[in-house]
């Protein structure tokens, strides 16, 4: 987790989600990329984000995009974010005993356009959470940011504005993280990423 | 369906292990998972049993999540607790839990407790304690109510009531002054909140509410937070930022249609079939 940092959140919000990741790549003190971001897209309405160490978010975001795809094609129908939590939690899980180094964060929409969150650890324990899941290096940071920023029912775009700034001020206290962050807001018919203006130090 | 694609073989994969130990060799810290620290009972009522637990799961000191289920299903007669590591109990349980459902199909009788009991320990002790789960398995079969509890290396006991996770003595106290044989229903969960909330407010791995799920012959009820002792006070203030305050370089909308298909079936003359 340390070697390369990184941060990300997700929140909920009314008939919506967000999460963001920051843009860093290092290796431990020394900047590699400013242009690394830790969240992908699995369906048209779910992102994962994928923070921890670099060469295992490569390879577990290759090998989820595989998942899915697969799973789209046997089903014929895109996978729905909680299944897609516990994909993700039974391929870290088969890997207890030598486990990939990244905490996954699942965010979106399901069918009914209902929001849903959740967090996992390294070797697959899912955490549900009703409001916001933090992960990275930047974990404690975010929970002391979330917890006094986040409040229920924030519309879209207060949803932004909450969410980009706990993880600025979050990553302002964390040297692994930070230099950019890219935050993505799912709405029932938007899906709107922004990358943000922040600290480069 | 035929595939040259790379299946997996079920059971656990070691393929990391070398590269992790090596980077653990150089210094590396490694990410800590899930445990629950965990307050977790069981006790013998007249006629079934009561399970709890708390709902706290942290990692090293940090809370990780206010409200988790530790009570897991594993048959329509059988709940089971679990401590330790949040993934093993986890998995170890909906492992045993699909085990005990293709059993029921295929003897199309109710799985007895000290079934389950016996694939659980059986499952821990080949592992030889490296799955971290210390479970309660309460259950209600044809031979009556049964309580268990299984360690993390496959030992088991069976008693009227037990406790167990790092809130065990605290909740233990509890049991050992008060406990009787034959307490009614009532008697029996509100001894078991009070075992569970002594764990919440004198251990630090334990915390927020009580779940609660109580078996007997008839039913089975699952009382998720029965009690709710550490409610979150109401923020005064909101402190919403105002719109526009974050400085964006970029933005990028994807706008998500809905794609509606019609068909249209045209009704031909039916087939000359005389």
């Amino acid at each position: 987790m340390e070697y390369n940092g990184g941060a990300v959140v997700a929140m909920v919000g009314k008939n919506c989600v967000a999460i963001a990741c920051d843009k860093r790549l290092g290796v431990q003190a020394m900047t590699i990329s400013t242009e690394f971001p830790k969240t992908f897209q699995a369906t048209p309405k779910t992102y994962i984000g994928l923070p921890g160490l670099a060469t295992d978010v490569q390879t577990l975001s290759e090998k989820f995009r595989f998942k899915v795809n697969m799973y789209k094609l046997k089903e014929e129908r895109e996978i729905e974010p909680r299944t897609l939590a516990h994909l993700v939690s039974s391929t870290l899980y088969e890997r207890r005993f030598g486990p990939w180094f990244v905490e996954p964060v699942i965010a979106g929409l399901d069918k009914e356009n209902r929001p849903f969150i959740c967090s996992t650890d390294l070797i697959g324990c899912i955490n549900f959470a009703k409001d916001f899941v933090v992960s990275g290096t930047t974990s404690n940071q975010l929970y002391g940011m979330c917890e006094s920023l986040w409040e229920p029912d924030l519309e879209p775009e207060d949803l932004f504005e909450t969410i980009s700034q706990s993880l600025m001020n979050a990553v302002d206290r964390d040297c692994l993280s930070g230099w950019g962050a890219q935050v993505t807001v799912i709405t029932p018919d938007q899906v709107i990423t922004r990358t943000l203006k922040s600290r480069q130090d | 369906m035929t595939s040259r694609l790379q299946q997996t073989k079920g059971g656990f994969n070691f393929d990391n292990h070398v590269r992790n130990t090596m980077m653990e060799g150089k210094g590396m810290g490694i990410p800590k998972a899930t445990k629950t620290g965990t307050t977790i009972v069981g006790l013998i009522y007249k006629d079934g049993l009561v399970l709890g637990a708390d709902t706290r799961a942290t990692a090293g000191p940090i809370v990780a999540d206010k409200n988790c289920e530790k009570i897991h299903y594993l048959a329509p007669n059988m709940y089971c607790c679990g401590a330790g590591t949040a993934a093993d109990t986890e998995m170890t349980t909906a492992l045993i839990s699909s085990q005990l459902e293709l059993h029921r199909l295929s003897t199309g009788r109710q799985a007895r407790v000290v079934t389950a009991m016996t694939m659980l320990k059986q499952m821990l002790f080949k592992y030889q304690g490296q799955i971290g789960a210390a479970l309660i398995l309460g259950g209600v079969d044809i031979n009556g109510p049964h309580l268990y509890t299984i360690y993390p290396h496959g030992s088991t006991d069976k008693l009227p009531y037990v406790t167990m996770g790092s809130g065990s003595l605290a909740a233990m106290s509890v049991f050992e002054s008060r406990f009787k044989p034959d307490l009614s229903r009532e008697e029996g969960i509100s001894l078991v909140q009070e075992a569970i909330e002594a764990g919440i407010f004198n251990d630090l791995g334990s915390g927020s509410n009580v779940d609660i799920v109580v078996i007997n012959s008839e039913k089975v009820e699952v009382l998720r937070n029965y009690a709710k002792p550490n409610e979150r006070g109401v923020k005064e203030a909101s402190y919403k930022y105002q719109r526009g305050t974050t400085e964006v370089l970029k933005t990028s909308i994807r706008d998500l249609v809905d794609i509606k298909e019609t068909v249209n079936i045209h009704t031909s003359e039916a087939m000359d079939i005389s």
